[in-house]
């Protein structure tokens, strides 16, 4: 019971960081129908920065109490001028492309983000400072510290927010009318590129935010940490329904706990031949699961309608 | 004389080596109802396109309202004051009525970003005019049905109307409808009629383009032919009507 428990705990920590990128491939599919595979690297630089900006300030002596919050705000802005960067530079060319280009530019994006941090950052492991004191909680047994609850509340109060912003704001609203259909809302006055470049800016804040808590959960950043990051959230977009942002929220929460259950449980249910060393697998055997059975996710739309 | 609000001179639109419009130039005066027939394949919607900056001509002339425009882009035409609607109906349809038109409100509103994230005073005054006026909009066009049903769910009439709403919250001085009658029944034709001669009463300039022929003569001030791509007659119905070269393009030329 104690182990069911601690996996629930751990798998609600990391499915709320796997929603949050979710989100960010699920808002830039739902209006240009295009994967960002970019996207696990702006994770990363995300993490990185925020480590950067960390490290700098905790240098001139700022508590870590204003620095964090600072470094992450600083991160959230470098990520949304990277985010708006990549798509007014990699993608808005290709706008009118066949699908498979943008695909492609996509890869390549990503490759050339991990090589130029590579090269700014190092190809070592960063440990992430522990600056707030991390008090473990006892729940029936299992543990849950700060910082994850910190990770579950930002996480859920962010997912709040977004939906606001989309259902209930001039913006969203732009942002839902240019998904259907990009003609009419130009021709209702709509700036398409504008909004285009604010879903990016905003998929890339909350990639920012994700990174930086899973380098504060795990106490590591590394220039590599966005890619198998960046396929999970995926995953869990595609779980949820790709395209659909409750569906993206649903899919990270969903494919958290998969895996850290599946990761808990997996050594008693082989007789130890398996172990948690296979929680990786989980992810994947979800993907390939979702595309077999149920390729529209489970909140998504039949593909007709898309069409 | 009248102001002309729409000026286009030798529009000429080609798609690769087909030639679509030849050397068109039409004007439509402020406040009147312009209409534009022509057989199957004239150029009709290509011309709509051009008005409406769908399409860039390839070459002439475009002004409107007294400026002159390059390349137009849409929703910078939009702001200046172009609304049109479609031949398909292009609704959001997974957004509500009210949701449609409140977007047809965005070229003359402006809270962005920070708006929307910190929804301060005046996003929040901007969001409720807008969602008074798109109302208003929705009773004036006849939709009775609650405006949070979702576009997809009225019934084509309503769609068509809900179209027109959408175009009218830009606020536009040139209304441009793609065959609004196409698909209606003669009672919501004739209700179409009494909407669009509502719509210029306020003085909004209306341009559309129709098969039904009855329609147009009944409702336009002036009205203009293509053919093959080239204007090949203007002026009132009546004139019109009685164009040979209208004749020939709609019954076929008589060659003996």
């Amino acid at each position: 019971m104690e182990i069911f428990l601690q996996q629930i705990i751990n798998g609600l920590v990391q499915g709320s960081v796997y929603a949050l990128v979710a989100l960010g491939y699920t808002m830039v599919y739902g209006i240009l129908g295009l994967i960002n595979f970019a996207h696990g690297e702006v994770v990363m630089v995300g993490a990185m920065l925020a480590l950067s900006a960390l490290t700098a300030m905790t240098g001139w002596g700022l508590s870590p109490l204003l620095a964090l919050p600072l470094s992450l705000l600083l991160a959230m802005a470098g990520c949304m001028l990277l985010g708006y960067s990549i798509e007014r530079i990699a993608y808005r060319p290709l706008r009118h492309a066949p699908r498979l280009a943008p695909l492609i530019t996509a890869i390549g994006v990503s490759i050339v983000l991990q090589n130029l941090a590579m090269m700014i950052w190092g190809r070592e492991y960063h440990a992430f400072p522990q600056l707030i004191a991390n008090q473990p909680h006892h729940i029936a047994g299992a543990i849950i510290n700060d910082m994850q609850i910190i990770i579950i509340i930002m996480a859920l109060a962010i997912m709040a927010g977004l939906m606001v912003v989309v259902h209930r704001t001039r913006l969203g609203r732009a942002m839902r009318a240019v998904a259907e259909n990009q003609h009419a809302a130009q021709l209702m006055g709509v700036d398409v590129n504008r909004v285009i470049s604010i879903t990016f800016m905003l998929g890339s804040a909350l990639a920012a935010v994700a990174g930086l808590m899973v380098s504060a959960n795990y106490g590591l950043a590394h220039y590599y940490m966005g890619f198998l990051l960046g396929l999970k959230a995926f995953t869990a977009a595609v779980l949820g329904g790709i395209g659909n942002l409750r569906g993206a929220m649903l899919g990270g929460l969903l494919l958290g706990l998969i895996e850290s259950l599946g990761a808990g449980y997996i050594g008693d249910l082989t007789g130890g031949f398996m172990g948690s060393q296979y929680q990786d697998v989980f992810a994947f055997f979800v993907l390939i699961a979702v595309l077999v059975f149920r390729p529209s996710g489970l909140l998504g739309e039949r593909l007709a309608e898309r069409a | 004389m009248t102001p002309h609000l729409l000026k286009l001179s030798g529009i000429g639109k080609q798609f690769g080596g087909l030639s679509a419009l030849t050397d068109v130039s039409l004007h439509i005066n402020a406040g009147e109802i312009y209409g534009l027939i022509g057989p199957n394949g004239a150029g009709k919607t290509t011309l709509f396109n051009v008005i409406t900056g769908l399409y860039q001509a390839n070459s002439g002339e475009f002004r409107f309202n007294g400026h002159s425009y390059q390349t137009p882009k849409p929703h910078l035409l939009a702001q200046a004051g172009i609304a049109r609607t479609f031949q398909n109906i292009r609704l959001f349809a997974n957004l509500t009525a009210l949701e449609n038109v409140m977007i047809g409100c965005h070229v003359r509103t402006h809270a962005g970003v920070f708006g929307a994230l910190l929804r301060n005073k005046a996003t929040r005054t901007e969001e409720r005019a807008s969602m008074q006026r798109a109302r208003e909009l929705l009773r004036y066009v006849g939709i009775d049905k609650p405006a949070q049903t979702l576009a997809k769910n009225l019934s084509y009439g309503e769609q068509r109307r809900l179209e027109i709403a959408r175009a009218l919250a830009t606020e536009p001085l040139l209304l441009a409808l793609d065959e609004p009658a196409a698909g209606m029944n003669a009672t919501e034709t004739e209700r179409l009629k009494v909407l669009l001669q509502n719509i210029r009463a306020k003085g909004i300039t209306v341009m559309l383009i129709e098969h039904d022929v009855k329609l147009i003569m009944g409702l336009c001030d002036r009205v203009a032919v293509l053919d093959y791509g080239r204007k090949i007659a203007e002026g009132v119905p009546d004139e019109v009507r009685g164009n040979p070269a209208v004749i020939a393009a709609y019954l076929g030329a008589d060659d003996e």
